[in-house]
């Protein structure tokens, strides 16, 4: 290279990960750079890919909802209950009202622990060290409330297809009103940490900014899409389980940028517990299980269908030939959706807010490859 | 700011008007219970568990937007048919593009968003791919599903131009199927590094088979799988 090609080249191109503190996992990201700023990118991600659609094709219908739970292992509730959802709908069972609720607590208690884990970790990234403590102990009583209601922390497989396999323990309700008493002045103490903070606002506000146009372009769902001005949310526009008879909130944002996106996933922390003590409040003895036989056989048919996880839609399609194995199971990640948008969001923007732009985005690499 | 959507139907996701009376007479016992010999009540009783629960199975779908699909593209659209409640309908490939902005636009319900995009492999079918497109509309709150069938090679219109997010879905289903898009700006494996041979969730791929092969060229034993 002559030295006059080289003094013009002034655009770099720089791998970010794979192995990096700031991309959650193993995201490698290609960024072209003039001096600090970015001015493309790329990401490359299956680093983490372990076939998990092929996997459902060579198990039960019944074998295969333990693995949902690896895909986004910091909110396997949810994930497994879109999964044994997807499949009562494709076998048209009903569920009884315990199990509903049973299953929307835990899921809600999950939504708030992804939440606690991002806010820590978002945090971290952006230098504000405090946080993260705060965040991982009220989320370690989360933790407890799954371990005593189905054995595991984190891979917790809480329910089975037709309902649930544990009826609810004693002292279940008081722990988790305890835990809803205790958690919410816990939310204003974050925000008292951040929420005014000025090197907090210097870091997100305008950074990231996602259009509501741009946004439903690209196919962004949950807290992103909502930071983005859209109030949508899957639990309100299409309900599942029971979320038509609880009263909530859809938080939204005004700007689209980082900071919105905070605020969006704060104030859903408390909407969560709103929806936490509902349920509770509404739960009562009953059955556990709908009327599903011991082999699941579904009919010859296919269907789609999506939740509200902690991250964005989570939905499955399931395809079945009408045997004991499906056919076809698709995972329609919100992380991966998501991570798509990374591109459009740190344009211009410094190296520096790149960490702030993959962290606000909420992504898990272990669902984002499957 | 996007409008909120509408508040959903009792039923949960979207309800069609008016779904098409089962064909009359369905084959379900009736004929055994008539051809059966008079005597026990045996066949009789047996006969009674099949018709109470009829098998469930796709229907033909009949709606407004259906009808319109059909007036604008009459030879594209066939296979219309709902199953728990949720309507997909089959696409020429010629005519994918069309349907796609038509049903993007105001008039055929703002389905602005392509919730995802993914792939079934039929080996046996003559065009083995199946490509499924599940579209939502902000407006009516209405999820809906598109095919359009691919044989092996064979090239369908990517529709990246008109919804972004189909980038990355597209990549993955040629990734794990082989099956090819035109007009896609970068088409390259995305999950799987780029020199793997072969596309995985082809049902023709068999897990037990790589395996072997793997372990008999790195260890050089059988794997006795």
């Amino acid at each position: 290279m002559s030295e006059a090609t080289f003094l013009d080249a002034n655009e770099l191109v720089i791998n970010m990960g794979p192995q990096h503190p700031a991309t959650h996992g193993v995201l490698r990201v290609k960024l072209r750079l003039d001096g600090e700023k970015v001015l493309g990118s790329e990401a490359v991600i299956g680093y983490l890919h372990r076939g998990v659609e092929k996997i459902a094709e060579n198990r039960t219908y019944t074998q295969f909802a333990p693995y949902t739970d690896r895909m986004d292992y910091v909110a396997a509730v949810t994930n497994g209950m879109g999964y044994v959802e997807a499949v009562e709908k494709l076998l048209g069972v009903e569920l009884p009202p315990r199990a509903q609720y049973t299953r929307m607590i835990l899921a809600e208690l999950q939504r708030i622990a992804s939440h606690l884990l991002w806010l820590g970790t978002h945090a971290l990234d952006l230098g504000a060290m405090t946080p993260v403590f705060y965040t991982f102990r009220e989320r370690e009583e989360i933790l407890k409330i799954f371990e005593n209601y189905c054995g595991a922390r984190l891979t917790t497989h809480a329910f089975r297809i037709g309902g649930l396999q544990y009826d609810l323990y004693d002292g279940f309700e008081k722990e988790v009103k305890k835990f809803c008493d205790y958690f919410l002045p816990k939310v204003d103490e974050y925000e008292a940490l951040l929420t005014k903070n000025r090197i907090w606002l210097k870091r997100t506000k305008g950074v990231g900014v996602l259009t509501p146009d741009d946004a439903i372009a690209l196919g962004v769902t949950g807290p992103v899409l909502r930071g983005s001005g859209v109030k949508w949310d899957v639990r309100k526009a299409q309900p599942y389980e029971a979320y038509d008879k609880v009263e909530f909130e859809v938080p939204i944002g005004e700007n689209g940028d980082t900071y919105d996106r905070y605020i969006v996933r704060v104030q859903e922390m408390r909407q969560s517990v709103r929806i936490t003590r509902q349920c509770v409040e509404r739960i009562a003895p009953g059955p556990i299980m709908g009327k599903v036989g011991k082999v699941i056989k579904p009919p010859v048919g296919e269907v789609y269908h999506s939740i509200e996880a902690p991250k964005g839609e989570l939905g499955y399609f399931v395809v079945s030939d009408g045997s004991t194995h499906p056919y076809r199971v698709r995972v329609r990640p919100p992380s991966f959706v998501n991570l798509q948008a990374l591109d459009t969001m740190i344009r211009g923007h410094l190296v520096a807010d790149v960490v702030a732009v993959i962290g606000t985005l909420d992504i898990v690499l272990g669902e984002v490859d499957r | 700011m996007v409008d909120e959507p509408k508040a959903p139907p009792a039923g949960g996701s979207s309800e069609p008007p008016a779904r098409p009376a089962p064909p009359a007479g369905t084959p379900t016992g009736t004929p055994q219970t008539a051809a059966a010999p008079p005597g026990p009540a045996v066949p009789a009783a047996k006969a009674a568990p099949p018709a109470a629960k009829p098998a469930v199975k796709p229907e033909p779908w009949a709606s407004p937007l259906l009808d319109e699909l059909q007036k604008l593209f009459p030879s594209a659209i066939s296979d219309a048919l709902i199953f728990r409640n949720q309507p997909s309908v089959i696409v020429t490939k010629e005519s994918l593009l069309q349907v796609c902005e038509f049903l993007k636009s105001d008039e055929g319900g703002e389905y602005t968003l392509l919730t995802d995009h993914t792939a079934v492999d039929y080996p046996k079918r003559e065009k083995r791919f199946e490509l499924v497109y599940h579209l939502y509309s902000f407006k009516h709150n209405d999820r809906f599903r598109v095919k359009v069938m691919a044989g092996e090679g064979e090239k369908i219109p990517s529709v990246v131009g008109l919804w972004p997010t189909a980038n990355w879905m597209e990549r993955e289903v040629y990734d794990m199927f082989g099956a090819l898009y035109e007009g896609h700006p970068d088409l390259k494996r995305i999950l799987l590094p780029d020199g793997w041979t072969g596309h995985p969730l082809r049902k023709d791929y068999d897990i037990l088979k790589q395996d072997d092969a793997w372990v008999e060229a790195n260890l050089g034993i059988k794997s006795g799988q």
